[in-house]
């Protein structure tokens, strides 16, 4: 009898002192909480630091997706118009937000490391037009000392599709 | 005073109580929410409405962040969508909300809120309420908190929906254990002050709160006020992991938003009602000297009541059924009847002058 009342107490004790405590709460769209380094998040379309597009249009990616989110369509590069290294661009690239399961095989499945998937997470919209994400929204800007695609290039310089890559560690 | 101005004036004061107990009951669901949310480490409604404060970083500060959040509820409230069960009773069903509402809110009527303020109180009577001078107060109180069984008992009734009636018949059973635990621990203060009229019960403890010559009465009370509200711990007529909502489960918009009314305003009124009946009422000091005082002390002795109500709720765990009845049945009433008798017997030989000669040893 006593000790339940004692137990009973110690419990009110226990909610008293957390009334006490300030709370837990982040107060998200005020305050973000950084995610981690490998958190996989929304898809980046990258590029090199000349400006061109690491995307070659190959449809690994496309291939790799166990959710079929990832549309490519391919298209010819030339010296005049130039998007990427090599034969071809993407010009063609979308994403289906609401398919994508955020897995990061098309990461995996990259030849050039084009597409990698960043820590934007606040990927809401109102239609199912608007969840497919097309190159435009996927691409970074362009980087500081490059220049927007496409570019005029000299002839024979960008012939090689995939760079010469160290071997993962 | 002739009768017509007293009735008159208990309209007006009347309306005017009423008023604030609602704007009171909107304030106690925020209250709820903000010390049930810190107990659980979280911060609770801070988006409705805040009194910037400009700070010298260019920042403003936030002051009472989230007060708007009762207008926002109601307004959400009201403009819900209400409708009807198509197999529900409508009558009944229209009628119950209405029914849980009404006596949560007449309890406040007999309750003293101040002592003798002069220009407000009517001459012949001694404290001010709203029905000052009603001799059979303590018995109003029951009578009323009884009938507001009648609003969960015929909302789960009439929504033709089993949930509801699982919860109606839960209510019905709980209300009428508890109910007798709670008269047996109310006639206690009732006996000490040989009064039913509750301004005469607050005078009488001039000095000495009953909860101190009684605090068994007091803490059975308090037990069962908890299960007579229906609240956590004792809110098994609600219980969502089985009933889903219990009585109410059929209800939306402002009818549903009636039933938390009723269940917030009898907090609050029988938070009042046990500070009336063993913590003193409006009693404190100088309260005899500035009558004004009265309402000071006994606000702040019902958002005590309050505040330990939402306390437990965020502490203990809901009972299981049997444990309920169990509780009620076999622990509260045999301990408020023995409690009942024993003060009865003392109170009578006090009145035959049995104690007069230890009295007379301690210096009394």
């Amino acid at each position: 009898m006593f000790e339940t009342i004692l137990e009973l107490a110690r419990g009110m004790g226990i909610t008293l002192k957390h009334f006490f405590q300030p709370p837990v709460t982040i107060q998200y769209p005020e305050i973000k909480r950084p995610v981690r380094n490998r958190f996989k998040g929304r898809h980046e379309l990258k590029r090199y630091d000349n400006g061109l597009e690491r995307c070659i249009g190959c449809s690994l990616c496309a291939a790799a997706c166990p959710a079929d989110a990832i549309f490519v369509e391919a298209a010819e590069n030339t010296d005049e118009e130039r998007y990427s290294p090599g034969e071809r661009y993407a010009r063609v690239y979308e994403i289906n937000m609401l398919r994508c399961i955020f897995c990061g095989f098309c990461e995996d499945a990259c030849p050039t490391q084009a597409i990698v998937l960043e820590h934007n997470y606040e990927l809401s919209f109102y239609d199912r037009q608007s969840a497919i994400y097309t190159k435009d929204m996927l691409i970074v800007d362009v980087p500081i000392n490059g220049r927007p695609t496409p570019q005029t290039v000299e002839p024979g310089v960008f012939t090689k599709a995939i760079p010469e890559m160290e071997n993962p560690k | 005073m002739t009768i017509g101005q007293i009735a008159l004036w208990g309209l007006v004061v009347g309306f005017v109580m009423s008023m604030v107990v609602i704007t009171g009951f909107a304030y106690t669901t925020l209250l709820e929410r903000k010390v049930l949310a810190r107990m659980q480490a979280r911060v609770g409604p801070n988006r409705a409405g805040y009194i910037p404060i400009p700070t010298r970083g260019g920042r403003e500060k936030k002051f009472l962040a989230g007060f708007m959040q009762p207008a926002a509820d109601a307004v959400k409230l009201f403009f819900k969508e209400d409708p009807t069960p198509a197999k529900a009773d409508w009558l009944v069903y229209n009628l119950a909300p209405m029914l849980a509402v009404i006596p949560a809110i007449m309890i406040l009527a007999v309750i003293p809120w101040a002592g003798k303020i002069p220009g407000l109180v009517p001459a012949q009577y001694d404290y001010f309420a709203i029905v000052p001078g009603l001799n059979v107060a303590v018995l109003f109180v029951l009578a009323v908190t009884s009938i507001s069984v009648y609003g969960v008992v015929l909302a789960g009734w009439a929504s033709n929906s089993k949930y509801a009636v699982l919860g109606g018949i839960r209510a019905s059973a709980q209300m009428i254990s508890y109910e007798l635990a709670m008269s047996l621990s109310v006639l206690v203060p009732v006996m000490i002050a040989n009064s039913m009229d509750l301004g005469v019960i607050v005078a009488a403890q001039k000095g000495h709160w009953f909860v101190f010559l009684q605090p068994v009465a007091a803490i059975i009370f308090c037990i069962a006020a908890l299960a007579e509200l229906q609240r956590a711990p004792f809110d098994l007529l609600e219980a969502e992991q089985e009933l889903s909502a219990g009585f109410n489960v059929e209800y939306a918009g402002m009818r549903f938003g009636m039933f938390f009314m009723a269940e917030y305003m009898k907090m609050i009124s029988l938070s009042a009602i046990a500070a009336t009946l063993f913590f003193g009422g409006y009693r404190g000091p100088f309260v005899d000297q500035v009558p004004i005082l009265g309402f000071v002390y006994l606000f702040i002795k019902i958002f005590i009541g309050l505040f330990i109500m939402i306390w437990i709720r965020a502490t203990f765990p809901r009972l299981r059924y049997d444990q309920l009845m169990l509780f009620g049945w076999k622990v509260l009433l045999p301990v408020s009847v023995i409690n009942f008798m024993i003060v009865a017997v003392f109170i009578v030989l006090a009145a035959e002058g049995v104690f007069a000669p230890i009295a007379n040893f301690f210096g009394f």
